[in-house]
């Protein structure tokens, strides 16, 4: 790990906390709310690549943890890992390693379709993986009803992943930080 | 004494210095051009932060290209930018970073940045929040944080563009002051009047050397 | 730090060990899972209120956790009410009231400082994994550092959007946002190392550790 890409994690973990800043918007009924932090998180994987953007993100929760109240709305502490979208939060850096995993495959032909399916993939089908069965284990509802529940997030998040697709291909254009993996 | 021996570089296909050789004594030498001049490669160049593509920069007879870490001990680098390079929470902290990076002992730490926020009137910042500091604070925190570690040189990447006249006066007293030899990159003239040597750069290469007197007036008429 | 939820008291709570608070947080998160009889939480959960008078934090605290979670429980409680037991909706409602309010204690008692310094210590024997306490412990400090620029970078961005009406266009801010800081990196790598950061310097080897205080 260079002192670089120590520099690009933890700016970008502060990135991610300033995107915070954007007020939520929590969708009726299930109340977890939908923000620009998200959004964040598909970057750091889009912009940073596996490793670093899974960092990143590891380091914001970690500042979060800490007391820190980083995430929208000022939110912060060890409560919001217990709460019911804490599931959600632990999958962020799993999903910004795997976006970051996708797109570097894919660099050197990164272009809308294929950055909107790598967040499609990590962005959308990772973070649920870890946020609704916690949800269900913690509410204690059938894990199929706990994903009927969250189907109502999925457009949101479909234009969240179109989102950071056109930023990751316009900042690949101006600023390209990820080297080009060989395809073996 | 810093030498220069047939120095170049390129970035790609574009050619940054041209074969520049130089051997700097002078106490206090300043380095004007235009943007894209290459003076800020320039200077980079004399603590290793840029290495050549060709030729080679002795710090004191230390290889820049071989002796990264001991020529950047000697060679204090304080950026256009303090925000680029203010890298810690607390002034305190801040100063501390490159001492703490030598592995010197809590107390001698302790000691030398206690000295270093007397010297230059930051004592009653120290627990501050570096985000919290005005602009001239910050610049004097940013040099601060170079002189704890006493290097034997100083380079300064235009340590006044981002200023109003009030810091730019303050800054321009506390360079006066400085025991080390100091380069200053610059484009601002008026800082130009005590320095012992002047080299103006145009499109990589050095087309005007010596007192400011005269170098200056060569510059103005190239800038026309 | 100004950053950070800790509210300032004095009380047995705050001059407890951070890793002591954690450990107990831990024990009582799964205890909770343990528990299927909501009438045995209720003890539990006046134990937390009762913490949080010992610890001197504002009732006040104690509504600002739980509000953003008000209508989701009242939402299982139903759901559980109508399709299961009513027992059953109970017990996810206090779980949740519990674990959140536990943690928040935790948070509200520690200073950020003090559970980073749990942290770094935490991590200090995965060192022979390949995780360097010393840039663990830079990256922490340089977000912290950095959060606040970045704060007023979205502002300043935003600002100069909204003249040209684009202050609602997430993308407009975003790749801007980006740029700017991915290029500020460059010249924030370079101070670091001109101040004798060295990345290739291996991690101290486990047993060295730092002295503590």
């Amino acid at each position: 790990m260079t002192t670089r890409d120590i520099v690009h994690i933890a700016l970008f973990a502060a990135i991610i906390a300033a995107l915070g800043v954007f007020p939520p918007i929590v969708l009726p009924l299930v109340g977890v709310p939908i923000t620009a932090q998200s959004l964040g998180v598909m970057l750091a994987g889009s912009v940073l690549g596996a490793r670093r953007g899974g960092l990143a993100v590891l380091l914001l929760l970690a500042l979060v943890a800490a007391g820190a109240p980083l995430l929208a709305g000022g939110r912060g502490g060890f409560g919001v890992f217990l709460g019911p979208s804490g599931g959600f939060l632990i999958g962020w850096p799993v999903a910004a390693f795997v976006i970051g995993w996708l797109v570097e495959r894919t660099w050197q032909h990164l272009d809308l379709v294929r950055a909107f399916l790598a967040n499609v993939l990590g962005g959308i089908l990772v973070m649920y993986a870890f946020g609704v069965p916690w949800i269900a284990v913690a509410a204690e509802i059938p894990l199929a009803t706990a994903f009927t529940g969250a189907l109502g997030f999925v457009p949101g998040d479909l234009i969240k992943a179109g989102i950071a697709a056109v930023v990751a291909v316009t900042v690949k254009r101006a600023y390209p930080i990820i080297e080009a993996k060989t395809v073996a | 004494m810093i030498e220069l021996c047939n120095v170049s570089h390129r970035f790609g296909e574009r050619t940054v210095l041209d074969h520049l050789n130089l051997t700097l004594t002078e106490k206090r030498i300043a380095v004007v051009g235009g943007n894209g001049s290459g003076k800020s490669t320039f200077a980079r160049l004399l603590n290793a932060l840029v290495v050549p593509t060709e030729g080679q920069v002795l710090v004191d007879g230390l290889d820049t290209r071989r002796e990264a870490k001991a020529v950047r001990r000697k060679v204090g680098f304080v950026f256009q930018d303090p925000d680029a390079q203010i890298v810690m929470p607390l002034v305190e902290e801040d100063i501390a970073f490159g001492l703490k990076n030598l592995k010197l002992p809590k107390d001698a730490i302790a000691a030398k940045v206690d000295a270093v926020l007397d010297r230059y009137r930051l004592a009653h910042l120290r627990h501050q929040h570096t985000h919290t500091l005005s602009g001239g604070e910050k610049q004097l925190l940013a040099l601060s944080s170079v002189l704890v570690m006493a290097p034997d040189y100083i380079v300064l990447d235009e340590p006044t563009t981002l200023l109003d006249l009030r810091n730019k006066r303050m800054m321009l007293r506390v360079l006066a002051e400085l025991d080390q030899c100091t380069v200053v990159i610059s484009h601002d003239l008026d800082m130009l009047g005590g320095f012992d040597r002047v080299l103006v750069m145009h499109e990589g290469r050095i087309v005007a050397d010596g007192p400011p007197a005269e170098t200056i007036s060569a510059y103005i008429r190239m800038m026309d | 730090m100004t950053l950070g939820l800790y509210i300032d008291r004095s009380s047995l709570l705050h001059r407890l060990a951070p890793a002591v608070k954690l450990a107990t947080l831990l024990a009582a998160g799964i205890g909770v899972f343990l528990v299927r009889d909501p009438l045995w939480l209720l003890p539990v959960l006046g134990t937390v209120l009762m913490l949080y008078a010992v610890a001197k934090i504002p009732p006040g605290e104690v509504w600002r956790q739980l509000r953003p979670l008000a209508v989701l429980m009242v939402l299982f409680l139903l759901a559980h009410g109508w399709l299961t037991t009513w027992t059953l909706g109970f017990l996810v409602v206090l779980r949740f009231a519990i674990l959140v309010l536990a943690a928040f204690l935790v948070t509200y008692t520690t200073k950020l400082s003090a559970m980073i310094e749990t942290l770094e210590r935490a991590i200090a024997p995965l060192a022979p994994l390949g995780v360097n306490p010393a840039k663990v412990s830079l990256a922490l400090s340089l977000a912290l550092r950095f959060i606040p620029l970045l704060y007023d970078r979205v502002r300043e961005i935003r600002e100069a959007q909204r003249a040209r009406g684009l202050e609602r266009s997430v993308v407009s801010i975003a790749v801007p946002l980006l740029v700017r800081t991915l290029r500020m990196a460059d010249d924030l790598t370079q101070a670091l190392e001109a101040r004798g950061f060295d990345a290739t310097e291996p991690a101290p080897r486990a047993g060295r550790a730092k002295t503590r205080r």
